[in-house]
Order: C-alpha cells, then structure tokens, then sequence
C-alpha cells in the first residue's frame, strides 16, 4: 500500500540548511497501522506531509498503491489526495463558514464519491449528530477533532495519514476518538499512518516506529 | 470537485453578508460615478454631432455680410438669375417657455434633401410646412421642452438636433421679426464655372467658411476631458473600497484556501473558481452601477448642459437616453475594475504556501515588506510626475502628471503613517498608550487602502476647492473692471441711436460707444471690438502684458488688444502681430484676461474699427453716472425717452448673471467631489467593521489584564480620529499641489487662461473638521459593538486557537 525509500528533506531558512529527514524508509501494507513516534521537531510532521504530497523531497521515492508521489506534478498529487489518501492535521482545519455536516461531507463531495448514508452513519457513531446543523466555532476542542476525522472517512481513503489527532485532548477523550478511529478504519480497510507524542497510545497501533533526528530508530 | 468546492468558497459570504454588501456597494459606486460620467460626455458628444449636421453631414459655405445683419430677399433672385447655385436660410433664435430655440428658416425646393436631417425631408415638402403659419420640425426631446401660443404647430421627427427648429423660410421670417429677409445664402455642389464675380452681382456679400462640428468639439473637448478625469477619480477611489473588501475576504478565507488544496483542490481550480466568483460579483455590481450611474447622470446633466452652453454656446439637451455602448463599456469597466482590484489577492493565492502555518501576523509583515516596494513605486512615480510637467506639455501631459502625483501620494501615505506612529510609540510612557500605538500599527494594513481612499478624496476637495475659490477672487475684480460703465444701453437702430445719445449727454458723465463684429481670427470664430478711448478703460481694463503706451496706440489705432486665450493660443504677445479681416498684420500691444469666454477677441480703437468695418453700427453704448442715479436714469430711458426695457442693463445684473454662469460651471466639479468624498468615508466605515471582527484576538488580552470594553471602545474611536487626522494633514500639500496644477497648467491648456493661486486655510479647517466627523462616525458602530460585546465572545479567544 506505502512504500517510502530513503526520504532525505532539507530547509532552508535564513540561510540556515537544516537536514530534517536522513533517508527515511518504511512500509505499510493495506489496513495495517502504524504509529510514528519521536520528539518535538525530529521531523514527524515533515514525514506524514511528504507522503501526502503536501511537499516535496529532496530525493527518495513515495509508492502509494500503484503511484509514485514524487513524479507527480501539483495536479496529480492533488488527485491523491481527493482519491487514496486522507489526512487528519495537527490543527483541524475544518472550513469555519460551513456546518458540521457539510464539513463532515465535504471531502467525499470534493472527490466526486459523495455517500450520504455513510457520512450520516460515521456523524452518528462520532456521536456529532445533535451537533450536525452547528457551526465549528460552537463546538469544543474535541468535538472538532471529530469532525476532522469524519471528514477523513467520509472519502473512504485507502491510507489515512493523522498528524497528532488527539494531541489537542486530554487523555480521555484523546483515547476515545483514537478507538473510534481505530473502530471505523478497521470498518472500511484503509491503512493507517499516526504520528503522536503518547507512547501509550502508540502501543494501540499494530507496528511502531521511532524518528530520532531525521532517521528511522528500530 | 468543482461544485462542493464553490459552496465551500461561497459559504463565507452567507456568514459575512456585509462584507459582501460592501464588496458590492464599493463596485456598483465606482461603476456609477464612471460611467454616469461618460453618459454626461456621450450624450453631449451626440448632440455636438447632431447640431454640426444641422444642415447637411457636409457642411457648406456660404454668402452672408460680413457683419451678420440681414439682407434683402430680391437678393436670391439675382443671385439665381446671374447662374449662383444657392439656397436661402434665415437664421435667429427665438425665447418660448421652456427655453430658447434656433429657428433654421429653409427652402425645401432649392434645399438638397439630403441636407435636412434623415426623414424630415418627407415632412419639409408637406403643404402644411409652407407658407403660413406653417410647421416646425423639431425632435421629440425639443418638442417636450418648448411651447407657447405664438408658436407653429410642431411636427417631430427623431434625430434633429437639440434646441433647433426647422421651419419654411416665410414662417421663420414671421417668427423672427424679419419680413422680406434672408441671413445667408448656401453655396450647393456643382457651381457653373462662367458665372459673374461675386461683387457684381451682390455686394457688400463675402463667402463664409462654414462653422464645422470640429470647432465645437475642439473647444469642448477640455470639458469633457476635465469630466473625464473627475471621473476616473471617483472610479480609483471606488475601487479602493473593493480592493480593500476583497482583500480582507482573501485574507479571512486564506486558512480555507489552505484547506482546500490539502484536501485535493488543485491550485489552478481554485484560481480559476475564485475569479469566477469574481466575475460573477463583477457583472452583477457592474449591472447596479450602470443603474445608478444613469442617475447621477440624469442628475448632474442639465448642470452640464447649462456650463456648455454658457460657457461654449453649445446646445445639449438636458436628457439623457440610454445607448447600447454605455452598457457594455460599463460592464466592461466593472470588470476591469474588480480584476485590477483582485490582482495582488489572486496572485497571492496563486503563490499560497500549502504548508504555511497560519499566522495572523504574517499578513502584516507581509504587508511591512511591501511597504518598501510601495515606498519605491511612490518615488518612482512622484519622479514620472515631476518629469511630464517638466518636459511635457498640453492637457493629456498634465493629467498623466496629475494621475502619477495623486498614485504617488496615495502609495507614500501608509509609509508616512507608519513613521508617524512609530515616533507615537516612541514618545509613550504609560503601557496602554504603548500598546495603543503598536496596535494602531498593527490595524495600518487593514485600514490603509481606507486612508488613502479618505487621501485621494480630500486631496481632490482642497484641489478643486481652491481652484475653484482662486478662480472666483480675480474672476470677481475682474469683472469689476471689464463692466466698469454702470448702465449699458442698445438702440434698436441708428437713428435711435442718434436720438439716443443726444437725449443722453446732459445727463450722464461719459457716453462710451461699443461697436463689435464677429470675425473668423486665426482659423476660429472670434469677435472684434471698439472702444472709445476713455479713462473707463484706461484705468480699468485688466491688462496681463502690454507695452508701456498701450492705451494711446490703441486710441491712435497704431495696435490692438488681444485676450489671453487668443494670446497663448497663438503665442503671440505685446510686440507680436496678429492676422484680422482687413488689417493683415496688426501689431499687438497688450493682452488682457477675459474669464469665461471661448472666443479669441481683438480690441481696437472706435476709428480703427469703423475704418476696416463701415458696415457696424453704434448700437450699443456703456454709460458711466454716479451709482446713485442709475436707477433713475433707467425709469427715465423707459418712460420719457421710450426706449425698452430689455434694451437696458443694469451692471449689477450682468454681474450677478456672470457670476451665476461661473458658478454653474463649477457645480458640476463639486457634486463629483462631494460624492468622492462620501465613498471615501463609506471605505473606512466598512474597513473599520470588517476589522472589528478580526480584532477580538488582539482586544481580548488587553480586556483580560483589565482594560474596560468601554475603554476599549474610546481607544477605537480615538484610533479613527488620530489615522483620518494624519491623512488630512498629508492630503493638505497634495491638495495644494494639485490646485497648482489645475490653475497652471490645465485651466490653461483647456480655457486659455491661468490664475493665480490664493490660499484659503479657514476653507481647510471645515474639512479638516468635515473628515474628522466621516472617522469619527465611521467608527462609532464598530466601537458601540466593542463596548456591547459579551464577555462570553471574548473568554471564547482563549478557549480556541484561531
Ligand atoms: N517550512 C519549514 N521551514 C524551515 N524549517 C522547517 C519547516 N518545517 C519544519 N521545519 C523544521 O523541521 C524540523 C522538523 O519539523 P517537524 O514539524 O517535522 O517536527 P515534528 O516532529 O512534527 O515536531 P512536533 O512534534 O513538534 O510536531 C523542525 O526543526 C522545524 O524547525
Ligand atoms: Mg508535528
């Protein structure tokens, strides 16, 4: 389903280069998890962004199923990420001006494969239905989490790739959503790549993987 | 993709209806005032071409005396006798209730069909049109407009000119008081070669060039330039409105923009469904604007008809219809406009980072880097400014100066601001007023294209304010010594005239003769007159240039006057010659200024005059008397003497009518300026409330450490007063430099004459005081909403990030 090969990234800031990724490389077969781990600024979030097409890398290859990430241009990683893949960011970036419902169904809209009935089921099982007419500013910090994981799956994407998803909750209810993720990824087979501070949370995942200054640590 | 993408995109106007409205408003505004400008301009355009074609699409020469006055009808006939191939007219105007009317009497048998306009023809060769009473042919516009018992039944036919009337040549003669006469005669095509010279068979006839359509369109061409440009103005200060709405709106919906894309929108799909939305926004704005815009035009345009035709003699009327072109060029505008209004949001979105986190400072310090562009385009264009006044000449070179200077001075304001409010912080000791400054630096982005809209606009106030204030000072004196007699009279004949000034003498102080005729000077109509060689004009007449003993070759008819636009239209000053009828190279002794006037004129002694020009009579004389007994002598010239009271003019009512003609011309002028003035509050009114809503970020901390909502909302208020303070006192140099250049450099090249600047600082305090109230008003609702806001809405700053 993944495949990354010796991933190297660089940034330069300020005339500063920083190497950021040394040669990552990993894999991920279809419905497994995995959870990314390592501290603050080992280049986590530089990792999960690259696959998603959200930048490129200085060299190594990105397969997902049967397309090469790094040869295509800004429109062709656009389509993956309407079609394969789907990302759930560190900040929730759900669209301010439209209700919970709409932003629950707004990426499968976007990618043309709208399924009302599976979107209302996953407001349901997020337990967001009473709050579906709502606008995003009126609901709490986890709540909005789960809209961004509903609009996740909503799509049915083959890999959902999730950026700290609960590391703006407190550990209950960052437990809670993780299940629920967990629940409804099993339900439609996609892989899933987690990136999170929480050790125990990492535990849940079926593989674990550690990033230490830019390299993968068994 | 496209479809849930749009709803995405669109959904933010549903939540932000006001900013919408503002986006729309500022569109439709700007829409308006242009092209209610250019319905001004094609409307007259279309009359000037309408009246050129009065008679004939060719226009033709003609026989006529050389000093106007009528001939006799027996003269036709010989001149069709002797093989001349001509059509008489007879010409005049006629005062009915609504206005006055040119009566063009015609020949419908000798007058080439094509000469009269499209489908009148039909109507010229009815019975009823001949003889007497006869028709007249007029356009329905003309028809609606006049009226009265003693005129002719009407016939309408579209596309005649304004204000003209056709009619047969024995009822124009009936209508006009000229029985038995003819005013010119016209040369067809097609002349036989062997006919007799001129002089024998009618003397005293000179052929006539005809007064073309170009002459009109030459002299009001400045006019509309002038228009043009007020309009233009008003459009940029518009589309400040819509640069800022849509700024904000790009701004406030970039972290959507950024979602978009990290869900799968590709960039050129969300470029290409934002202009979309755009468009969209263009056309319908542009279709309100067009709306409107026929308002302030139907408005303003009997104003407008009213300056040309006192200013230029040129006859327009005071309606407007709607063209198909205007539509179009409307639209067109708008959606030019809103592209040139959206380029920088677009190309930013274009260039938007996918990655970025999402700062709400980095729009500022975006912003601060582009100050230094901003600050380099401004010199730049400030240098282009400086450069065209110094190297280029005429009306199209000062309006590119004036369009650089006033750029200049807009891109220059938000660097000045800053500079002022960093010294502000500079100075500040207590922490608030610390925190006041920088936050004040902070808003300048958002609130900058506001300011220099409020720039622009009072810039152009104190412009045109003091132009139009420089004008009326010497316009005034000058008048005061242009009508230096205190009555003047007109005989109807000479031998009144005779009887006149003979019954005159023992009563009045000085009996001064004024003979003028209409002559074509250097290529254009232009008018001469005599003057007698009297104190009245020595001491009075309002020389700019002369020679040392101008007055005593004038006497001695040894050179002639010549006014200031006849001067600098031909370059030719005191030591010059100039080219008249009869007397080839005069010499020039001296110029004077004649305010208002679109004719060149000569001045020439009363003998020079009758010896080239036996044929002008002394009809009309200046009489000077003591001020006190001119209300006599006028009771006395109408109940003893018999002469008529239109015959008699009273100095103060030709002044106060002068005055009132000057002033017309201005209304114009200011009506556009009064209205620029209103958007520009109306920029920062819906700037300050699309700002109020993104400052809660900012306000909420300072509320937290214990600053009242109340002081909060003062701090606002005292905001707006301090940034439109600012921008008045750096609007003051632009105004005035502006005012230069319109009475230097654009008065001259459009009316032939220049001014002197006169500063009037009380004029600048009203507006100072005037835009300190537009601020302070601007921001009282944003302010009020920060005093009434729920603690609630605040705390919810800290419970989310943005
Ligand atoms: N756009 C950028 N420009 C320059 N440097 C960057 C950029 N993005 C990330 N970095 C640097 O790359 C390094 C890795 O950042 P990254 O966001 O991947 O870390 P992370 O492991 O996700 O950290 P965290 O757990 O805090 O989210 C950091 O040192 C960061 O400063
Ligand atoms: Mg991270």
């Amino acid at each position: 389903m993944l495949e990354v090969r010796d991933l190297k990234k660089t940034f330069r800031s300020s005339g500063e280069v920083q190497q950021v990724l040394r040669g990552v490389s990993l894999s991920l077969e279809r419905g497994a998890t995995m959870a990314l781990t390592g501290e603050s600024g080992s280049g986590k979030s530089t990792l999960l962004h690259l696959v998603a097409g959200l930048d490129r890398p200085d060299s190594g290859t990105i397969v997902i199923g049967d397309t090469d990430v790094t040869a295509e241009d800004d429109r062709g990683r656009a389509a993956l990420r309407r079609g394969k893949v789907g990302v759930v960011f560190q900040q929730f970036n759900l669209i301010p001006s439209l209700t919970v419902a709409a932003n629950i169904a707004f990426q499968a809209r976007l990618a043309g494969r709208e399924d009302a009935p599976w979107s209302a089921r996953l407001t349901d099982r997020l337990g967001l239905a009473e709050h579906a007419r709502k606008y995003p500013e009126q609901l709490s910090g986890g709540q909005q989490q789960r809209v961004a994981i509903g609009r996740t799956l909503a799509a049915k994407p083959a890999l959902v790739l999730a950026d700290e998803p609960t590391g703006n909750l407190d550990e209950e209810t960052g437990e809670r959503v993780l299940d629920l993720m967990l629940d409804l990824v099993a339900e439609t087979g996609a892989a899933l790549l987690m990136v999170t501070h929480s050790s125990r949370l990492a535990q849940r995942m079926e593989r674990q993987l550690h990033l230490e200054r830019g390299a993968i640590r068994a | 993709m496209r479809r849930a993408a749009l709803v995405a995109l669109l959904s933010h106007w549903r939540r932000r209806p006001f900013q919408l409205l503002t986006l729309l408003l500022g569109l439709a505004t700007a829409t308006a005032l242009w092209s209610g400008v250019q319905a001004i301009n094609a409307e007259a355009r279309a009359s000037y071409d309408r009246a050129a074609g009065a008679l004939g699409a060719t226009p033709r020469p003609s026989l006529a005396r050389a000093d106007g006055t009528p001939m006799d009808e027996a003269l036709f006939a010989a001149l069709r006798r002797a093989g001349w191939l001509v059509t008489p007219l007879v010409e005049g105007r006629v005062e009915t209730a609504g206005g006055s009317l040119r009566i063009l009497g015609v020949d419908p048998f000798t007058l080439p069909g094509g000469d009269l306009p499209e489908g009148a023809a039909g109507d010229a060769l009815d019975p009823a049109f001949l003889g007497l009473p006869g028709r007249l042919i007029v356009s329905p516009e003309t028809a609606a407009r006049i009226g009265g018992p003693e005129l002719p039944p009407l016939i309408e036919v579209e596309g005649v000119a304004p204000g003209i009337a056709y009619a047969d040549i024995p009822a124009a003669q009936a209508l006009l008081g000229l029985d038995g006469q003819l005013s010119r005669f016209v040369l067809l095509d097609g002349q036989p070669g062997n006919r007799p010279p001129l002089d024998e068979v009618a003397p005293g006839l000179s052929l006539q060039q005809p007064q073309t359509g170009a002459d009109m369109a030459r002299l009001t061409d400045s006019f509309h330039l002038n228009l043009t440009a007020f309009g233009l103005l008003s459009f940029a200060v518009g589309l400040f409105i819509v640069r800022g709405t849509i700024g904000l709106a790009f701004e406030q919906r970039r972290p959507m923009f950024r979602t978009l894309r990290a869900l799968g929108l590709p960039a050129a799909t969300l470029l290409w469904l934002l202009l979309a939305e755009l468009l969209v926004f263009a056309l319908i704005a542009g279709a309100a604007g067009i709306a409107l815009g026929y308002l302030v035009a139907s408005a303003l345009i009997p104003d407008v008809a009213a300056t040309l035709r006192g200013l230029y003699g040129a006859s327009v009327e005071g309606t407007l219809s709607i063209r198909p072109v205007w539509w179009l060029t409307g639209l067109g505008i708008a959606v030019l406009g809103t592209a040139l209004a959206a380029l920088s949001s677009l190309w930013q979105v274009a260039r938007l980072p996918l990655l970025a986190p999402a700062q709400p400072r980095a729009w500022a310090r975006a912003s601060e880097a582009g100050l230094v562009w901003q600050g380099l385009a401004a010199l730049g264009l400030a240098a282009l400014s400086g450069l065209t006044i110094w190297l280029g000449s005429g009306l199209i070179a000062a309006f590119v100066m004036l369009g650089a200077l006033l750029i200049a001075a807009a891109l220059a304001l938000p660097l000045v601001l800053y500079g002022a409010l960093w010294i502000g912080a500079r100075l500040a000791k207590r922490p608030l007023a610390q925190w006041f400054w920088a936050d004040t630096r902070q808003q300048l982005p958002g609130l900058s294209l506001a300011l220099m809209a409020l720039l622009l606009a009072l810039a152009a106030n104190i412009g045109v304010g003091t132009m139009v204030s420089s004008f009326r000072l010497p316009f005034t004196g000058w008048l005061d010594q242009r009508l230096a007699s205190e009555l003047y009279v007109t005989a109807d004949n000479p031998e009144q005239a005779e009887r006149l000034t003979g019954w005159l003498a023992p009563r009045v102080q000085a009996i001064l003769p004024i003979m003028n005729t209409d002559a074509r000077i250097a290529g254009l109509p232009g008018e001469i007159y005599g003057v007698a060689d009297d104190p009245t004009y020595r001491d009075n007449w309002p020389l700019i240039d002369r020679l040392p003993d101008v007055w005593d070759r004038v006497a001695a008819g040894d050179g002639v006057l010549i006014n200031e636009q006849l001067a600098r239209r031909t370059d030719t000053w005191s030591g010059g010659t100039i080219a008249l009828p009869g007397w080839p190279g005069a010499p020039v002794v001296g110029v004077y200024s004649d305010y208002g006037n679109p004719l060149g004129q000569v001045l020439m002694g009363l003998d020079a005059l009758r010896d080239r020009f036996p044929e002008v009579e002394a009809l009309r004389f200046g009489l000077r008397l003591p001020r006190g007994e001119v209300a006599g002598l006028t009771r006395a010239l109408t109940q003893d003497f018999g002469l008529s009271a239109e015959n008699i003019v009273d100095q103060a009512a030709l002044k106060a009518f002068s005055i009132q003609v000057f002033e017309r011309t201005f209304t114009v002028s200011r009506a556009l300026n009064v209205l620029t003035l209103a958007v520009a509050g109306f920029a920062i009114l819906t700037s300050l409330l699309t700002l109020s809503a993104m400052r809660l970020p900012q306000l909420a901390p300072v509320w937290a450490l214990g600053v009242t909502r109340r002081g909060l909302a003062r701090l606002e208020l005292v905001r707006a007063l301090v940034l439109a303070g600012l921008t008045m006192l750096c609007a003051l140099p632009v105004g005035l430099l502006l005012a230069w250049v319109l009475l230097a450099v654009i008065n001259v090249a459009a009316f032939g004459w220049k001014l002197p600047l006169f500063l009037f600082p009380s004029d600048w305090v009203v507006l100072g005081a005037l835009s300190l109230a537009a601020a302070g008003l601007a921001a009282l609702w944003p302010a009020l909403s920060i005093a009434r806001i729920p603690p609630a809405r605040l705390l919810q700053v800290f419970a989310h990030e943005r």
